[in-house]
């Protein structure tokens, strides 16, 4: 059994001019110490993903269907309580910007010693050990040092290395991290990418990898999930979908990366942005901007079907291409 | 399509834009009072620290750094938007470093920036017409609002806009069309020269790749100078034919951009090519660089970058290194690679110390 299965999964927002649908039917599982990668561009529905999976999501917002399912076990529909134990104890999360993830009042020991108590039940001075040990294990020098310091006295990327020790220590089997090197210098991003992986790898914990950056999946994740405007248009093993995509959008998204190398004369480019939640387009809603759209795209919308290793929800795959 | 006046094609190989040892220091020091009654030292950034480069007509130079190396204050130097503390600014010859933005009128005409953020950077509450014409009201371009409207519509038409979306606001606009809206700004008075700040971090890669084309057609159709600021350097080398890397506000390597990608010199040149992940998935284990940028008020003696590179002696944290040039137009400030320790491996393992204290 997967460690994570989210299955239908819906994500609603009721608005004035009715209910807008955020994620729409996403199914994906997570295997124990797998990586899984959730990529698309702003407004796809991967934070929101994200969010629902932790139980985080900002009212209104609300899950209008489906399940997630950790370890057999239905979570979404816990109490807010009930969810409290689950997060932080089994599911952790690293968000994109550290210095709003950390409390600015108190000392990073503090924060870790809490969160280490509230889920281990540990004497203090035993939790600061073991806080200490983190701080060492994330690669932060002098940790018997730095602990007693306050975030502001950490640069960007040390306070995502402390945010890392925080999500990990009560040692959660799953992580899930939104943009986790967004807000990162380039040379501090490779370092914290190659930190959450062999942290991961150490303590077979699995992990939910966020981020619009398709650089930032090659190297960290197993399987990549592609998702366009709130749906699923591709899910699989990470160096297939990235060199032999399936679905139009990721070839097309691919393309559109430019690359180090003999540079082209011309970006692949994909003709307009993606819709908005108020208008998504009937049938497959990347169908306005495919190259490959056929008459039956704009009225049937594609189910994730499976294709090559990987599933991928195109009409092209269900055999209607004629 | 006529953006520009149809330039002659005579072969002009003096730069358009050449600056020589341009400095820009901030002041950070505690006000006079409290220096004198809990001391400490008067103190300052150097965010530009002696920048000398030049941007050949029609070409498109490139500053890549990491955040805090100083390239967004060159662009604003560049453009008259702070002075500089020391330095000449040549533009077609003529020095404007002193000048306040928009003086000399007849030079300023001819650059114009486009800016990162096309939320921030576009009035909310003018209608994209008026937008896009206030350079030309402001220079007195067009002589009658008849001329001014179509001039206009044919700018939208030209980034890939419909003349009908002149009467909307910029909220009625996604990030792309809004960047594509300050690209009609910036080119409505025929400017020969670009300063373009991050123009396309705020958007998704596939809006992104469409900005990036636009971008390169008008240099080839318009014939335009490009300096471009970017932190990422697969944008950059799709961008640049001159690629200028910076560290803590001093150029530490500027080369053709094939030669750059080809054969970095720079130990911290390599580096930064080293973190760019990798599409092809070759390098999914190799152990990144470690350290950070250092806090530009206490900058490493010598050679900034010493702190965290592998090749660094007694004289590199002595002594500042200087742009040398060397073959195929390459320009390296390095004494490693002066000297020929400039062999491989670069980048320290063992940096994090100065990372640390650097920012306490």
């Amino acid at each position: 059994m997967a460690l994570l299965e989210v299955e239908n999964l819906k994500v609603e927002f009721p608005t004035r001019k009715g209910v807008l649908t955020a994620v729409d039917n996403v199914s994906f599982s997570v295997e124990q110490g797998e990586i899984l990668g959730v990529v698309g561009e702003s407004g796809a529905g991967k934070s929101m993903t994200g969010a629902a999976v932790i139980g985080l999501l900002e009212p209104p917002g609300r899950i209008g269907g489906g399940q997630i399912r950790l370890d057999g076990k239905r979570i979404d529909n816990l109490s807010p309580d009930e969810m409290r134990k689950v997060r932080g104890r089994h599911i952790g999360a690293i968000f994109q910007d550290p210095l709003t993830s950390l409390n600015p009042l108190f000392t990073v020991g503090k924060q870790l010693i809490e969160t280490i108590r509230t889920h281990l039940p540990m004497p203090a001075a035993e939790a600061r050990k073991r806080a200490i040990e983190w701080l060492a294990e994330v690669g932060i020098p002098a940790p018997d040092r730095r602990i007693d310091q306050y975030p502001h006295q950490f640069s960007g990327g040390m306070r995502q290395r402390v945010v890392i020790a925080l999500a990990l220590c009560a040692e959660p089997r799953l992580i899930i991290a939104d943009e986790p090197t967004t807000a990162l210098d380039v040379s501090v991003q490779a370092q914290i990418i190659a930190l959450l992986k062999r942290v991961c790898r150490e303590r077979n914990a699995a992990a939910i990898l966020v981020t619009h950056d398709m650089g930032v999946i090659a190297e960290t994740a197993d399987r990549v999930a592609v998702m366009y405007a709130g749906r699923l248009a591709e899910i699989g093993p990470v160096a297939r979908v990235l060199q032999k995509p399936s679905h139009p959008y990721t070839a097309g998204l691919m393309g559109s990366i430019p690359r180090i190398g003999p540079r082209p004369d011309r970006l692949v480019q994909i003709e307009g942005s993606m819709p908005r939640l108020t208008d998504i387009p009937k049938g497959c809603a990347f169908n306005p901007r495919c190259p490959k759209a056929i008459a039956e795209c704009h009225h049937l919308r594609p189910e994730l079907r499976p294709v090559a290793d990987g599933a991928a929800a195109c009409l092209l795959y269900e055999g209607v291409t004629q | 399509m006529n953006a520009a006046p149809a330039r002659m094609k005579v072969v002009d190989d003096r730069p358009l834009l050449s600056v020589k040892g341009l400095k820009k220091h901030f002041a950070m020091s505690k006000p006079l009072l409290n220096r004198l009654i809990e001391g400490g030292e008067t103190q300052t950034v150097k965010a530009v620290d002696g920048l000398d480069l030049e941007i050949p007509r029609g070409q498109t130079l490139s500053l890549v750094g990491e955040s805090g190396c100083g390239k967004s204050t060159v662009a604003r130097l560049i453009m008259g938007l702070s002075t500089p503390s020391a330095g000449s600014i040549l533009f077609d010859g003529a020095d404007i470093s002193q000048a306040p933005a928009g003086q000399p009128a007849a030079v300023r005409r001819r650059m114009q920036m486009i800016f990162q953020d096309p939320y921030a950077s576009l009035n909310p509450r003018w209608r994209v017409r008026d937008i896009i014409a206030e350079p030309l009201r402001t220079y007195g371009l067009c002589a009658s609002r008849e001329e001014e409207r179509r001039e206009v519509d044919r700018l939208l038409e030209f980034v890939g806009l419909n003349s009908r979306d002149g009467d909307k606001f910029p909220h009625e606009f996604s990030g792309g069309q809004r960047q594509r809206i300050s690209i009609a700004r910036a080119i409505s008075t025929k400017p020969e020269f670009l300063v373009c700040d991050e123009p396309t971090s705020a958007l998704d890669v596939s809006v992104q790749a469409q900005i990036l084309n636009l971008m390169r057609d008008m240099q080839r159709e318009l014939g335009l100078t490009y300096l471009f600021i970017s932190h990422d350097l697969a944008v950059v080398n799709f961008m640049s034919d001159w690629i200028g890397v910076m560290y803590l506000g001093r150029l530490v390597e500027v080369s053709p951009a094939a030669q750059l990608f080809n054969s970095p010199q720079h130990p911290y040149t390599r580096l930064l090519l080293d973190t760019i992940p990798d599409l092809g998935m070759s390098k999914r284990d190799c152990v990144p660089a470690s350290g950070e940028v250092p806090n530009p008020i206490n900058p490493p003696s010598g050679c900034h970058f010493h702190p965290r590179c592998a090749l660094a002696n007694d004289r590199c944290r002595r002594e500042t290194p200087n742009l040398r040039a060397h073959d195929n137009g390459v320009r390296v400030s390095c004494h490693a690679v002066e000297e020929g320790r400039g062999d491989l491996p670069a980048v320290a393992s063992a940096g994090n110390d100065h990372a640390a204290q650097a920012v306490i």
